[in-house]
């Protein structure tokens, strides 16, 4: 037999291969991440000032929207060709190996918006003092985002109608995580200390650690018993 | 009989939409048996073989691996088994050695040369680096069943397997199939594809009689 | 008393037994609910003293706070069915389950909606962010999800078992977005009037709203009672029982 580690490290490179071979729809959340943040400044002022006031909760905003486009990826094309069947049958115990599949969904689709969020606090003025604590609650916050979308993925992957089901089952579950995680960055901007938002950041961070795994796999298997 | 069967099922009783598909159905499954199930479309052989392997949970019964409950026995049960569904999950990005080494990782470290050796046996040696969306649906199957051939678990349950395969990979399958009950195995199948005599098969006939 | 235990999660997994006893409480239930609310709301609305700050906009409360309680534990009823159905495979929680569900959508709007009419004589404005009204908004939006998840999955077993995770899922989440929401509303909104906190409550103001609460309560399970029958016959149409019962009925 092979041990629990083997298979999810052999479970994460697999998604990371994928991921790869389709480097095409790996830009697609992080487009929509630039776009949607540079709408704000159209459609309300360009003034420097407002913009940057108002910068942590568009970037935040934004994180949210493309982290919900990305958990496509998590599990329809293998339930399209049948290998989440063969992912579920593996003999080991399952809420690991999905554990393993969400943190690579985050190294896919939430790293990167980590790393492009900073050029987009430049371009909406955010606060200089501000961009340590826009990575620090980005970093925390977006596996989160991940953890508790990949039980709405689990839930529908296989509807045909999934697609505008899973932001109404999720994104209720995302406010704690943005209201933290925007607030860290706008009192950052404000000279204020960031800690305690820190702290609820990683907080949570372990909870849904905890609890997103069991909660994906209870919802899979009844996914693929349609 | 001193050891117990590897798959006993006691008074399997199932229902999908308030129809009842069977009830009462008690069969075992031993080494070196070859178990077909039999009925018309909608009779619920996939059902059942879905229930075996434990994707589906919609059931009343016993299901027990080698004398123990299904449920605890779940990781044995799995690290023994070998599931071959309607789809072939194969997934089009990779190639089909890819495709077969992440397969065999779960049970093993995969090594390239049983990878060849099993593709070379479904007649796709050559086709392994090749993304696996190029190859044709026929061609994909074979990939599929490609994992009979790696270092193969004691359990088939393969549900249809001669679809879309031409009629000398019919034959090589089903030689395949006696071969591995031969050597200790066991298979039980569903398939509307006429075995020929050779192949020493027990039948079990879902549907008709309710 | 284990067997005792037994015979009753047996008795209460049984469809008829649940629909005949239930049947049984109605009325009291209906008659105890209908007396409660109706000294309850003449009370309050007649005979208790106006509110020295809100004047008479406060009696409102007693509407809006029972509906506000009722929809928070409505959705804690779903959670806790929804745990027992999975755990103990218990069809009727199932179908309490899906009984709530509109329920709570509505109880929450009318929460929202008296929130609203209370909010615009004493903010001025129909709706302002405050930490109350944002969470059930918040809630109103969870029962959204739940009720959407139920209409996309047509086999009813596999939409009550996924309705049954997420209202899980989502009960565990309540505590952490109330406070988060709390939190957010300290840090934005300092000292506004916070609807129903008062620090101290005059007893004449108290006890209707009391009377209000209970009073509601047992509406809403008349209410749930009735549903869940509906689902019951609906879903045993076939057996022999229920074909008695309609037919005594037709």
């Amino acid at each position: 037999m092979i041990s629990l580690s083997a298979a999810m490290l052999a479970t994460f490179r697999r998604d990371l291969l994928l991921a790869y071979r389709a480097k095409g729809e790996l830009l697609n959340p992080l487009m929509f991440f630039l776009i949607v943040s540079s709408l704000f400044p159209l459609a309300v002022s360009p003034d420097p000032e407002f913009l940057g006031s108002i910068a942590p909760g568009i970037i935040w905003v934004g994180a949210l929207l493309a982290t919900l486009l990305s958990l496509d990826l998590l599990f329809k094309a293998d339930h399209d060709d049948g290998t989440l069947e063969q992912f579920l049958l593996m003999p080991q115990p399952l809420v690991f190996l999905v554990l393993s599949k969400i943190l690579a969904h985050w190294c896919i689709a939430g790293l990167p918006l980590v790393i492009v969020a900073p050029l987009l606090g430049v371009m909406l003025g955010l606060p200089e003092n501000a961009y340590f604590a826009l990575m620090m609650s980005l970093l925390l916050g977006t596996p989160i985002l991940s953890l508790l979308g990949a039980i709405g993925a689990g839930l529908t992957v296989g509807l045909k109608k999934g697609g505008m089901l899973l932001p109404l089952l999720i994104l209720p579950l995302y406010i704690p995580v943005l209201i933290f995680g925007a607030s860290a960055v706008q009192s950052a901007g404000q000279g204020m200390a960031i800690n305690g938002h820190i702290a609820f950041l990683g907080a949570y961070l372990f909870f849904t650690l905890a609890v997103c795994p069991l909660a994906t796999v209870a919802a899979l298997k009844l996914s693929v018993a349609r | 009989m001193s050891q117990s069967a590897w798959i006993e099922a006691r008074n399997l009783r199932c229902e999908r939409d308030d129809r009842c598909l069977f009830h009462n159905l008690s069969f075992t499954l031993n080494s070196g048996e070859i178990l077909q199930v039999a009925g018309p479309n909608g009779a619920g052989k996939s059902t059942l073989l879905r229930i075996l392997i434990g994707l589906s949970a919609g059931y009343e019964g016993g299901l027990s691996w080698m004398g123990q409950d299904m449920r605890a026995g779940r990781y044995d049960f799995l690290a023994n088994t070998l599931y071959l569904g309607h789809q072939p999950g194969v997934k089009g990005a990779m190639t089909p050695e890819e495709n077969l080494i992440w397969w065999q990782s779960r049970f093993s470290k995969a090594e390239r040369n049983s990878v060849y050796a099993a593709l070379e046996q479904v007649g796709l040696r050559g086709y392994e680096d090749i993304p696996s969306y190029h190859l044709s649906a026929g061609q994909q199957r074979r990939v599929a069943l490609a994992r009979l051939y790696l270092q193969p678990p004691k359990l088939w349950i393969l549900d249809e397997p001669f679809t879309a395969i031409d009629k000398a990979g019919v034959t090589r399958l089903e030689q395949t199939i006696v071969e591995h009950a031969q050597r200790g195995g066991a298979v039980i199948l569903t398939t509307h594809h006429e075995l020929p005599q050779s192949v020493p098969v027990r039948t079990l006939t879902l549907g008709g009689a309710q | 008393m284990w067997n005792y235990l037994k015979r009753l999660y047996h008795k209460m997994g049984s469809p008829k037994w649940f629909y005949d006893i239930s049947n049984k409480w109605l009325p009291w239930l209906i008659g105890v609910g209908c007396l409660l609310m109706g000294v309850g709301l003449v009370w309050g609305l007649a005979y208790a003293p106006a509110d020295y700050l809100q004047g008479n906009s406060f009696r409102i409360i007693y509407i809006h706070v029972p509906a506000a309680i009722v929809a928070q534990s409505c959705y804690m009823l779903m959670a806790v069915a929804g745990l027992v159905a999975m755990v103990w495979r218990m069809k009727i929680a199932f179908w309490v389950m899906r009984a709530a569900a509109p329920i709570g959508v509505s109880v929450t709007a009318i929460a929202l909606f008296t929130g609203a009419i209370w909010g615009k004589p004493t903010w001025g404005t129909w709706w302002v962010w405050d930490a109350r009204l944002t969470s059930m908004l918040i809630l109103l939006f969870l029962y959204f999800g739940v009720i959407a998840l139920y209409n996309a999955i047509e086999d009813d077993e596999l939409a009550n078992k996924a309705g049954a995770i997420l209202s899980i899922v989502g009960v565990i989440n309540i505590p952490i977005i109330k406070y988060s929401v709390e939190w957010w509303n300290t840090l934005h909104q300092p000292a506004t009037i916070t609807l129903t906190k008062k620090p101290t409550m005059a007893p004449e103001m108290f006890i209707p709203l009391v009377l209000t609460i209970v009073g509601f309560y047992c509406w809403f399970a008349v209410w749930l009672i009735l549903r869940t029958q509906n689902e019951i016959l609906w879903r045993e149409r076939r057996t022999k029982w229920v074909q008695q019962v309609t037919n005594h009925v037709l």
